[in-house]
């Protein structure tokens, strides 16, 4: 489904990819864990098109399509969702307005007329609840004052309506409570299927304990340098990265 | 022949006797203008608007108020209300809606006023709005003979808008207005009135507007001005508002059209209690000049004035924001706010905002701001990386800049032309109405 290969990427001169490879087939679920500033968040943001990172090498290819030639939108269109690290407040646009105008466009990319009102108001709701996020926060703005646990849940919410065939959850475990860490957790393993795949970047075996991943893949200084099964966040969570650092320079 | 005169020969079109009431009237107006002649850009007052394109034009009168009955249904506004309808200036009976009046409302043309030689309108008439105020009132009151009287019986609460709608057309030869609105509120009335200004979109003609509004002790009034001119129209207009005790004022400001506008808004809070809100939106455009000047004057203790105006600037348009506040000093306890935020979403658009106040008492509450910026692009993106287009992103951003003010209008038929206005330049399957039903339901589920 996603094919990363001999990724380079630079940002302001300063090289941040050194040769990426990653490979996630559909029905999966992978972990990248690794060092602060390895270059975690910058791959993610490389795949949904963020500009301001300039690809000097490499391939990234979404069902066979060169993701690199798309517009950001039809990244997203395809299938492809990032849920942010850090979640912008977007004040003035409301979550509903959010929520239809994204479903719609992605209905209209896939041929489909835009969705009856009352089916839409039955998956909102439908999916607000299971979230756990009171109907109220689909009239306030997005992100507009939201906790940070309410911010990483809302993101899920987006991901639940918009149902992304390849959904990358950046820290998502990040400034949750305990019990709001199971709620992302259940809405994350709800998108699980054999069609889709799940690509979560997470500093904490905590979050692996809750949506139990496939492969886990350690990212250091720009290069996936280990990659196991779900096991080696076990042994990561225990010894740390020094000792995968070593390994790969020996 | 300089501009004045050229203006002023067209006083000889017209045709008719006016009782020696306006004559008097006229006269003075005609001498101030000659006097005083069009500003130019070396008057404080109209530093960063030059009015050149209306001095250099040549205006006729209209002779007839026909207007196509297809095309005005496009025109309106799709609203319940009591409605008075001016082509270029002209009274058009037909299009007008004034039957059933309910007791206590008044609603009538300013030349059947002048008919009946109704000194009683005579006698508010100006009062507010002098000749001395600026160039173009001494030619509106040079001019004006039509327009809008509407007087409102102490106690009366209006059931329906008060709909005053002032039509532009497209003519061969271009064609000036000068409308009058005069509306006299009695004590503790409540009514809405909505001054709209729409027209062909070829019209260019001159509208110069004066309207003058007096609410008696507890009177609570809306008023809309929605401008929504051909962009070749030039507009000028001053609406002046006196406020006795405890009245409540609420002016929504709203400007999407015209090559050159001038709004000036002067309210006197005369009298304790006495509050006023200036809601201000404009979206200009290609090459649209739209320059609004504000004025309150907390003449009394214990007065209120809100003000917030934003301006949406694209291409090359050019606005101007200009909000005074004065308080006299003995003018204790009161409070005056006020923000002017803009947004450009061009390089070359060019705003230029100055507010002022100016304060001679000690017990006050105060505050002003000033921001001008762009669309936040982190937004943006974050908006496109849940698949919406790039147009629609910013077309939701910026609706998001204009929602402060636009959640004020409690009209919906006005919020709706707005905000379908700015964001005019979306693509087809852009539904905001169904997009705010849509979060209406789920509210009320
Ligand atoms: N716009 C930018 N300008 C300069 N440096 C940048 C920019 N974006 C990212 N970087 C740098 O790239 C490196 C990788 O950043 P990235 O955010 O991808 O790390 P990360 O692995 O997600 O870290 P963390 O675990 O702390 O979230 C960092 O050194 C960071 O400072
Ligand atoms: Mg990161």
């Amino acid at each position: 489904m996603l094919e990363v290969k001999d990724l380079h990427v630079t940002v302001e001169d300063k090289a941040i990819l050194k040769g990426l490879d990653l490979t996630v087939n559909a029905g999966e679920v992978h972990a990248i864990m690794g060092p602060n500033g390895a270059g975690k968040s910058t791959l993610s943001a490389v795949i949904a098109g963020k500009e301001g990172y300039e690809v000097t090498q490499g391939t990234i290819l979404f069902e066979g399509q060169d993701v690199l030639e798309m517009e950001i939108e039809e990244r997203a269109r395809a299938g492809l969702l990032l849920g942010f690290q850090y979640p912008i407040e977007i004040p003035g646009v409301k979550n509903i307005y959010l929520l239809k105008a994204a479903l719609n466009a992605q209905r209209e990319a896939r041929g489909e007329g835009e969705i009856p009102a009352p089916e839409f108001m039955k998956l909102v709701r439908e999916k607000s609840a299971q979230m756990q996020m009171d109907p109220s926060f689909l009239q306030r703005a997005v992100n507009e004052g939201f906790s940070g646990g309410e911010k990483k849940r809302n993101e899920i919410l987006q991901m639940l309506v918009l149902e992304p065939k390849l959904a990358m959850l950046d820290e998502i475990d990040s400034g949750l409570d305990i019990d709001a860490m199971k709620i992302v957790a259940q809405g994350v393993n709800s998108l699980r299927s054999a069609g889709r795949a799940i690509l979560l970047v997470t500093h904490y075996q905590r979050l692996l304990n809750h949506i139990e991943p496939d492969r886990v893949h350690v990212l250091v200084d720009g290069r996936i340098v280990k990659s196991g099964d779900k096991e080696l966040a076990l042994e990561l969570e225990a010894r740390g990265y020094e000792w995968v650092l070593e390994e790969s320079v020996a | 022949m300089s501009a004045p005169e050229r203006f002023l020969k067209r006083l000889n079109a017209r045709r008719g006797e006016d009782p020696s009431w306006v004559a008097a009237r006229r006269q003075a107006g005609a001498a101030r203008f000659e006097a005083l002649g069009f500003p130019t850009r070396r008057d404080e007052e109209w530093k960063y608007t030059d009015v050149r394109r209306i001095a250099e034009g040549d205006f006729a009168l209209a002779t007839d108020a026909e207007f196509d009955a297809t095309r005005f249904d496009a025109q309106r506004l799709d609203i319940d209300a009591y409605r008075l309808v001016l082509v270029d200036g002209r009274f058009n009976p037909g299009l007008s809606e004034l039957d059933g009046l309910p007791a206590g409302v008044s609603i009538e043309p300013l030349s059947q006023a002048i008919e009946a030689n109704h000194e009683a309108v005579g006698g508010a008439l100006g009062r507010l709005a002098g000749v001395d105020f600026s160039p173009f009132t001494a030619l509106n009151t040079a001019f004006a003979d039509e327009g809008a009287i509407v007087r409102l019986a102490a106690g009366t609460v209006v059931d329906k808008p008060i709909y005053l709608l002032m039509l532009s057309r497209a003519n061969d030869q271009p064609v000036m207005s000068h409308p009058r609105v005069l509306v006299e509120a009695g004590a503790r009335c409540e009514a809405t009135i909505i001054e709209h200004y729409v027209g062909e979109p070829e019209a260019a003609n001159f509208t110069n507007v004066v309207s003058e509004i007096l609410l008696d002790r507890g009177a609570m009034i809306d008023h809309y001005k929605l401008q929504e001119a051909s962009l070749a129209d030039l507009h000028v207009a001053s609406i002046h508002i006196e406020q006795g005790r405890d009245s409540r004022f609420n002016s929504f400001n709203l400007n999407l059209g015209g090559a050159l506008v001038r709004n000036d808004l002067v309210t006197e809070l005369n009298a304790e209690g006495a509050e006023t809100h200036y809601n201000g939106l404009f979206f200009v455009q290609g090459r649209q000049h739209v320059d609004n000047h504000t004025l309150v004057n907390h003449n009394a203790p214990r007065t209120f004035s809100n003000e917030n105006y934003k301006g949406i600037l694209d291409d090359r348009a050019h606005g101007v924001f200009n909000g005074k506040v004065m308080v006299k000093r003995d003018s204790q306890q009161i409070e005056a706010y006020q923000n002017n935020a803009n947004l450009l979403l061009s390089d070359r658009a060019e705003i230029d905002t100055k507010p002022e106040l100016v304060i001679y008492a000690d017990d006050v509450k105060c505050s002003h701001g000033a921001t001008t910026g762009q669309l936040d692009e982190n937004a943006v993106y974050a908006l496109r990386t849940r698949g919406i287009d790039e147009p629609m992103a910013r077309a939701l951003l910026t609706l998001a800049f204009a929602g402060e003010v636009m959640e004020q209008v409690r009209l919906s038929a006005v919020a709706e032309r707005v905000e379908r206005a700015v964001a005019g330049r979306l693509p087809e399957r852009f539904n905001l109405s169904d997009l705010v039903e849509t979060a209406e339901a789920v509210q009320e589920a």
